[in-house]
C-alpha cells in the first residue's frame, strides 16, 4: 500500500476515470491552467487536454447546468467545486433541475454527475468561505451526497460517484488535502451508501465524518487511558445513509453520540438521532447526545471560530453524558 | 483642477498603497488569518471614483474593498482591529478582511461571493428612487463578476428601472489565475452596457484623474437623470491574487507584470504635481511619513484591542 495525500487520492481518482472512460471529463473554474485552486487536478490538463479539462468563467449556475445538459445526452461530466459554498449560486440548477429530472421525466432521463470540491469548515475564512455544506443537499431527494474522510475513501468513493448513474454531491475538505493515508495499489472502488468502523470499540458509538471523524478517533484514543471503549463509526455516504452498521454498532454499545461539525439546528444529527431511536430504541441506555456547530455563521476572530465547531474537550464531554460518567 | 483635490487623491491612493503593504506584513506574521486580498496597484480606481461622492451617498464592493472602505472614509485602525479579528474592528472582528462594513459612511460591504454585490447594490438603487433622493450608489466589482447572470440581471432591472446606480467594473485583467480573454466572448466589458440600453464607458484605471472625471459625468447623470452607467476601469494588480498566490507565476510574465508597474497610480500623480510643482519632494515625504505613522498606530491599536467576548459568537444571527 502507498502512502498518499488526500488530493493525491482523488487526483489518481480523476485521472483513472478519465482514462477508462472517454465519456467523463473535468469543468470547472481553474481546473486547467492553475492546476486546480486546490491542486486537486495536477497535470489532467496536460494528460487530456482542454478538450476534457476545462476552465470557465465564474459562472457556477451556467457550468453546472452544462454539466446536467451534457450529462443528459450521454456525457459523464465532474463538476468542479472550487469551493462549495459557490455551489449555492447553482442550487437551483442542482436542486430543482439535476435532482430531480429523472423523476420528472418518469425514468427516461438520467443525470450521471458528479459535483465535487471541498467544503465545511476551514482556517479564517469567515461566514460565507466556511460551513457545512451538505446540510444543503441531503435533504434533496434524487442527489447522492458524499463526505469522504481518508485518502483511501476518497479514491474508491469517487470512482464510484464518477460510475454512478445519479447526480452526486462529493465535498471534500480544504482541511484534509495534506492529510496522508494508505491507499491500496491495485485498482478498487468503494461503494456508496456503505459506512465503515473506522475504529472499533464496546461502551459508546460515535458517528462523525470529515474533521469531526478526526477528531473523535483521537478522543478514542485519550478515553481509552481512561478505560473507555469507543466505537467510531464513519458513514461516507450522507445520502444514502447505511443506517444498518449505525444500528449495529449502536445494539452493541448501547450509548450513542452523533457530532456534526456544521449548525445543530435540522442538521444531520437530529435524523441519524431519530434513525437511531426507532431502530434501537430498546438497546439504549441512554438518549442519544448530539455535539454540534454552533447555530452562528462562521465568525473570522480566531477565539470565536475555536468556539464554533466543537472541540475535542466538548466531544468528550459529549460521550461522558451519554455514558453518565 | 484645484490643488487640494489632488493633494487629497494622492494623499488617499498612498494611505491605500500603506494600509495594503502592512497588511501583507502583517499577515506574514500570522497577525491576520484566512483570505487577505490586497488592492496594491488598483488605488487610482476606487480613489478617482469615491472622491466623487456625497458623505450620504452609497458604496458596496466585492473582497478586495479595503481600499474602497478607506477611501470612504472609514478608519484605518478600525480596518486593521478588523483584519486582526478584534473586537473594536469594523465588524467586531466578526467579518475580516473580505466583510468590511461601514454603516456610518454607507459602506455596505464587503462580499466574498463573487457577483454578489451587483443585484444588492442594484437594491440600494431601487430603494433610494422609492425614497425619493438624489444619491448614488457605486457598485464595485471584478471582471470575474461579469460571468455571473446577477450582472445582466442587474444591469437590465438598473436600466429599466431608472436606478441611480454606476457598476464600476474594476477590470484588472485576470480572474485569479484566469486571463480575461478566457472567459468573455466580449473582453470590452463597457460594450456589455449597450445591450441594456444604458452608457458604458471605458478608461485608464491607473490614472486617478481620468476616473474621477468620468465617475463625475457619470454620477451628474445618475443624480439628475436617473440614468445608470456602467463604467470599465482598465487596471492591475501588482501582487498576486491573494497571499496564497504570492507568486502569482502560473497566468502572467513578470515582463507584464513590470509593465504594468511603469503606470503605478501613484507615480503618475506624484511626477505630475512635481512637474507642475503642486507638491515639493519634501511635501510628498512628509505626508509618505504621516500615513505610516497612521499606520504604526492602527497597528497598535489593533494589537490592544481585545479578542470579542465568547457571547459574540450568538450575537447578531437575528436581530
Ligand atoms: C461565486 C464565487 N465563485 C468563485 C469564487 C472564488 N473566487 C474568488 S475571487 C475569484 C476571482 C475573481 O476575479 P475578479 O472578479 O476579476 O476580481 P479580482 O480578484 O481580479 O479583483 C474567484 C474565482 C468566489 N469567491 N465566488
Ligand atoms: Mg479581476
Amino acid at each position: 500500500m502507498a502512502i498518499i495525500t488526500y488530493r493525491e487520492a482523488l487526483n489518481q481518482a480523476l485521472r483513472e476515470e478519465m482514462r477508462r472512460d472517454p465519456r467523463v471529463f473535468l469543468i470547472g473554474e481553474e481546473v486547467g491552467v492553475y492546476q486546480g485552486a486546490y491542486k486537486v487536478s495536477q497535470n489532467l490538463l496536460e494528460e487530456f487536454g482542454p478538450k476534457r479539462v476545462v476552465d470557465t468563467p465564474i459562472s457556477e449556475a451556467g457550468f453546472v447546468g452544462v454539466g446536467i445538459g451534457a450529462a443528459m445526452v450521454g456525457l459523464r461530466p465532474v463538476v468542479e467545486m472550487m469551493t462549495f459554498n459557490f455551489a449555492i449560486v447553482a442550487l437551483d440548477q442542482i436542486v430543482n433541475h439535476a435532482a430531480k429530472i429523472l423523476y420528472m421525466s418518469g425514468g427516461q432521463f438520467r443525470v450521471p454527475m458528479v459535483i465535487r470540491g471541498p467544503g465545511g469548515p476551514a482556517v479564517q475564512l469567515a461566514a460565507q468561505h466556511s460551513q457545512g455544506m451538505e446540510s444543503y443537499f441531503y435533504h434533496v431527494p434524487g442527489l447522492k451526497v458524499v463526505r469522504p474522510s481518508t485518502p483511501r475513501d476518497a479514491k474508491g468513493l469517487l470512482k464510484s460517484a464518477i460510475r454512478d448513474d445519479n447526480p452526486v454531491i462529493f465535498i471534500e475538505s480544504e482541511t484534509l488535502y495534506g492529510t496522508k493515508g494508505e491507499v491500496p495499489d491495485d485498482e478498487y472502488t468503494i461503494p456508496l451508501g456503505v459506512a465503515e468502523v473506522k475504529r472499533e470499540g464496546t461502551d459508546v458509538t460515535v458517528i462523525g465524518w470529515m474533521g469531526m471523524l478526526h477528531r473523535a478517533l483521537e478522543v478514542a484514543q485519550d478515553l481509552e487511558k481512561e478505560g473507555i471503549s469507543v466505537e467510531v463509526v464513519d458513514p461516507r455516504t450522507l445520502r444514502p445513509m447505511d443506517t444498518s452498521t449505525i444500528l449495529e454498532s449502536v445494539k452493541k454499545t448501547h450509548h450513542a453520540v452523533v457530532l456534526e461539525a456544521g449548525a445543530g439546528f435540522a442538521g444531520l444529527g437530529a435524523e441519524i438521532a431519530t434513525l437511531i431511536t426507532e431502530g434501537a430504541f430498546d438497546y439504549l441506555d441512554s438518549p442519544v447526545v448530539r455535539v454540534t456547530g454552533a447555530n452562528a455563521p462562521m465568525p473570522y476572530a480566531k477565539n470565536l471560530e475555536r468556539a464554533k465547531v466543537p472541540d475535542k474537550a466538548r466531544i468528550i464531554a459529549g460521550i461522558k453524558q451519554a455514558l453518565a460518567v | 483642477m484645484d490643488k487640494k483635490v489632488m493633494v487629497d487623491l494622492l494623499y488617499q491612493m498612498l494611505l491605500i498603497r500603506r494600509f495594503e503593504e502592512k497588511a501583507a506584513e502583517m499577515y506574514a506574521q500570522g497577525k491576520i488569518g484566512g483570505f487577505l486580498h490586497l488592492g496594491v496597484g488598483m488605488e487610482a480606481s476606487c480613489v478617482g471614483a469615491i472622491s466623487v461622492l456625497r458623505p450620504d451617498d452609497y458604496v458596496i464592493a466585492g473582497y478586495r474593498e479595503h481600499g474602497h472602505c478607506l477611501v470612504r472614509g472609514s478608519d484605518p485602525r478600525l480596518a486593521m482591529a478588523e483584519l486582526f479579528g478584534r473586537m473594536d474592528g469594523l465588524s467586531k472582528g466578526k467579518g475580516g478582511s473580505m466583510h468590511f462594513f461601514d454603516k456610518e459612511r454607507n459602506f455596505l460591504g464587503g462580499t466574498g461571493i463573487v457577483g454578489g454585490q451587483l443585484p444588492i447594490g442594484t437594491g440600494v438603487g431601487f430603494a433610494i428612487n422609492y425614497r425619493g433622493g438624489d444619491q448614488v450608489c457605486l457598485c464595485f466589482f471584478g471582471d470575474g463578476s461579469v460571468a455571473q447572470g446577477v450582472f445582466h440581471e442587474s444591469l437590465n432591472m438598473a436600466a429599466l428601472w431608472k436606478l441611480p446606480v454606476l457598476y464600476i467594473c474594476e477590470n484588472n485583467l485576470y480572474a485569479m489565475g484566469t486571463a480575461l480573454s478566457r472567459t468573455q466572448s466580449v473582453t470590452d466589458i463597457y460594450k456589455k452596457a449597450e445591450a441594456y440600453g444604458m452608457p458604458g464607458e471605458q478608461v485608464d484605471g491607473m490614472d486617478v484623474l481620468a476616473v474621477r472625471e468620468a465617475v463625475t459625468r457619470a454620477v451628474e447623470r445618475a443624480r439628475r437623470e436617473k440614468i445608470p452607467t456602467l463604467i470599465e476601469t482598465r487596471t492591475y494588480r501588482f501582487r498576486g491574487h491573494s497571499m496564497r498566490d504570492p507568486a502569482a507565476a502560473l497566468y502572467r510574465t513578470r515582463e507584464e507584470v513590470e509593465e504594468w508597474k511603469k503606470s503605478d497610480p501613484i507615480v503618475q500623480l506624484w511626477d505630475r504635481m512635481s512637474r507642475d510643482g503642486t507638491v515639493s519632494d519634501a511635501e510628498y515625504k512628509e505626508m509618505d511619513k504621516e500615513i505610516s505613522q497612521v499606520m504604526e498606530e492602527a497597528v497598535r491599536f489593533a494589537e490592544a484591542s481585545p479578542e470579542p467576548p465568547l457571547e459574540e459568537l450568538l450575537t447578531d444571527v437575528h436581530v
